[in-house]
């Protein structure tokens, strides 16, 4: 069967009837239509003068209107180092959260998808009087050092006290929610708090403080993304590597992320675009110095309205690296190397 | 790992049961543990559950308690300017009560037009289906207490909704941000989700130029919203956008669409379709393209044509990964922000404010515990809405695969 399958998948799945293919390549062309037709009205609005811009709609350069480079000169030269260090804090924050959040949220998948934790009750009653411990602490004047010691010690205390006898508890999948539910409460209500965590860090305005915040908020996208991504890793695949006296660590390293990858990547991609392109945390936790691209791209909204030309011209340098990136990575979604694996 | 003991106790992973591998292969390390090396590497594999998940957990842990409590307390209080400064004075309820009966109640809630048939209709249907849905459950096998306890609160949150929808939208009412925001979230996800499936089945398929098409679809998803809020407004420009001539054609110039709710709304909810399809899009590919060939191939060699393969194999095994993708979605969608303030602010009136939008307005206007009040209240809602969806459907979805 496997061999008559594998000799049958050139039949089968190449061949598309002709009518089916030209229907799908008139949808195909629709919808790149539509997602290319503001990219093209952004880059030729990036090549016109205000003048050109404010006089009505001009479709095609040489024709409609003369083309220059004011826009990207005044952004490169005239700006320039405040171009150029937005962009280098941009691509370092995002490249970096990106990775750490990649790393720890595909660990935390794998150990929900295939370890059982159980966290009772009592474990979590516990906590919670630790941070109101810390909490009225706080309140009360302690400052916060001391209130996060002394609500973690009666942590400890009520964890290996009362906590040990409350047996039921929460499973994998109230762990997932939990994570995820991180993500309900809009930006514009913790800004405030994140601030004060940070002045108290003193990391505000430098890559420390975004990166942390990015990797703190974007790592229930990750978890969530993996997790369906490991479920469709075959079991028998891990099992026979612990057989052959693998340790968990080595599974994963070695049978569980290469098998991933597709998923990885993809994963990888719109953390770094969500890292790339955050604009409210930034606002917050920046000003001068680890300020942000999506700041500046704001920043064109002068006085005298939006200065679309200046905008445009940002907008595009912003999304040329990950267009890049897009088109190395997009190989690795389309192998679909799990597939070859399980053959192989 | 001092820190890192406690905590794992609590945790109390059970042996790992779901690889039975993983034990043998631990016993095997004690069995054969020649060295001090290999017997540090079982003890280490031991706490491996702990290992994998902690780093996770307390990352989400510091960043989560901190501003939840922080900003539970603002929406209990009021910023007050006294001398030498600010303080925060504690008003109990009172900016949660402004929002649901008081003087915000309008822009938050809306304003409820005369009943129609129409509308009466539409809420007898929902009502119905909601007590029938209700009925079904209580004659299955699998009932319990808790489940019952919990599709209650799910149909009385339903109904609500449902209420507040139909009498502010379809009764001629004037819909608050609470609806505007469902209505964004609702249709969006839909067609977001109808689309990014749509174009992933499409690009699957062995054409050529298909990886052209696959990095032309993410590029929207990679302006940042900003960007694509002012882009928006650039395009939709009814004297300077491209589509000029359209306006000049239906006879729009002078009628802005920016005065029409409607009109508005749907400019913000086509920014956010376009924006977002290939998150959904790109989950979905990957998805069907970690698929087994081999099923596909199977089902086509016993004669089944391409509908009946994607109904009964390719849809049902994406179903773990749309679910996924959606629930994102729907955390998100309501989160919504840059396109209704960028594009319209808001306007006309309120017309296009979503909930982040109405927070973000009061909160410059200082009013930072409403703010936090209305940023509580978009929390209940989606977590209404997440924790119903993920017990009601993606647990079933799950569970299948």
């Amino acid at each position: 069967m496997a061999i008559l399958s594998r000799g049958l998948r050139s039949v089968s799945t190449t061949t598309i009837s002709f009518p089916t293919m030209v229907l799908s390549y008139i949808a195909l062309f629709a919808w790149a239509f539509v997602v290319l037709f503001p990219l093209y009205w952004l880059a030729i609005t990036s090549l016109k003068t205000p003048l050109d811009v404010n006089s009505g709609p001009f479709y095609v350069p040489f024709r409609d209107f003369v083309p220059n480079l004011d826009s990207w000169h005044y952004i490169f030269v005239d700006l320039g180092e405040d171009t150029f260090r937005p962009y280098l804090n941009t691509v370092v924050v995002g490249l970096t959260s990106t990775t750490i959040t990649v790393f720890i949220g595909s660990m935390a998948a794998y150990g929900l998808v295939r370890m059982r934790y159980r966290v009772s009750f009592g474990a979590i009653a516990s906590f919670i009087s630790g941070v109101a411990i810390a909490a009225v602490a706080v309140v009360f004047g302690a400052p916060w050092p001391v209130g996060v010691a002394a609500g973690f010690a009666v942590f400890l205390l009520l964890l290996n006290t009362i906590a040990r006898r409350v047996k039921p508890g929460v499973g994998n999948d109230d762990i997932a929610f939990w994570m995820i539910s991180q993500r309900m409460l809009p930006p514009v209500a913790v800004v405030i708090p994140i601030y004060i965590f940070f002045q108290q860090l003193q990391l505000l305005d430098t890559w420390g403080a975004l990166i942390i915040a990015y990797v703190a908020s974007h790592l229930p996208i990750v978890v969530w993304l993996m997790r369906d991504y490991f479920q469709s890793v075959p079991i028998e695949l891990e099992e026979s590597a612990a057989i052959d006296g693998a340790s968990p660590y080595r599974i994963f390293r070695s049978i569980v992320l290469p098998l991933a990858v597709p998923g990885l990547v993809a994963t990888f991609l719109f953390v770094l675009v969500f890292a790339w392109n955050e604009y409210l945390i930034a606002l917050f936790l920046t000003s001068a110095n680890a300020q942000t691209l999506p700041l500046t791209v704001a920043a064109q909204n002068a006085t005298r309205g939006p200065q679309w030309w200046y905008m445009s011209v940002l907008i595009l340098i912003m999304i040329g690296p990950v267009i890049a990136m897009a088109i190395a990575l997009e190989r690795f979604i389309a192998r679909g190397l799990l597939v070859g694996a399980v053959k192989g | 790992m001092s820190l890192a003991a406690p905590v794992h106790e609590s945790l109390e992973e059970e042996d790992l049961p779901k690889v039975s591998g993983y034990v043998s292969a631990r016993e095997r390390g004690f069995r054969t543990a020649a060295s001090r090396w290999r017997s540090a590497g079982a003890r280490l594999d031991r706490f491996a559950g702990a290992v994998f998940i902690l780093p996770a957990v307390l990352v989400i842990l510091a960043f989560s308690i901190f501003p939840l409590l922080a900003s539970l307390y603002v929406s209990l209080a009021r910023l007050s300017f006294s001398e030498g400064g600010v303080e925060l004075k504690f008003v109990g309820f009172d900016n949660y009560a402004k929002l649901l009966v008081g003087i915000d109640h309008v822009h938050f809630l809306g304003l409820a037009g005369p009943l129609t048939p129409v509308s009466v209709a539409v809420l007898l249907a929902g009502a119905a289906l909601i007590a029938f849905w209700l009925y079904r459950y209580s004659r299955d096998q699998a009932r319990s207490v808790g489940g019952f306890a919990g599709r209650i609160v799910v149909a009385l949150g339903a109904g609500t909704l449902l209420w507040l929808v139909v009498t502010t939208v379809m009764s001629s009412g004037r819909p608050g941000t609470l609806v505007v925001t469902v209505v964004y979230v609702g249709v969006d996800v839909t067609v977001q989700y109808l689309l990014g499936l749509g174009l992933a089945l499409l690009v699957v398929q062995h054409l050529p130029g298909r990886r052209f098409f696959r990095v032309v679809f993410l590029l929207p998803m990679m302006i940042t919203p900003v960007g694509v809020a002012y882009l928006f407004r650039m395009l939709t420009d009814t004297s300077k956008g491209p589509l000029y001539p359209l306006w000049v054609r239906f006879g729009l110039t002078d009628v802005s669409w920016v005065t029409n709710p409607w009109g508005a709304r749907l400019a913000v909810m086509i920014g956010d379709v376009w924006q977002w399809t290939p998150f959904i899009f790109i989950v979905l590919l990957a998805a069907i393209e970690t698929l087994p060939h081999e099923l596909v191939e199977a089902a086509v060699v016993d004669g089944a044509n391409r509908w009946q393969v994607f109904w009964r194999i390719t849809f049902p095994l994406i179903l773990p990964a749309s679910s996924t993708v959606v629930l994102i979605r729907l955390i998100e969608g309501f989160k919504i922000v840059d396109l209704p303030n960028v594009l319209t602010n808001g306007g006309p009136g309120t017309a296009t404010e979503s909930l982040t939008l109405h927070a973000y307005t009061i909160w410059r206007a200082l009013d930072i515990g409403g703010s936090a009040a209305v940023a509580y209240m978009l929390l209940i809602v989606v977590t209404f809405v997440g924790v119903s969806y993920v017990n009601l459907f993606r647990r079933r979805v799950t569970a299948m695969a």
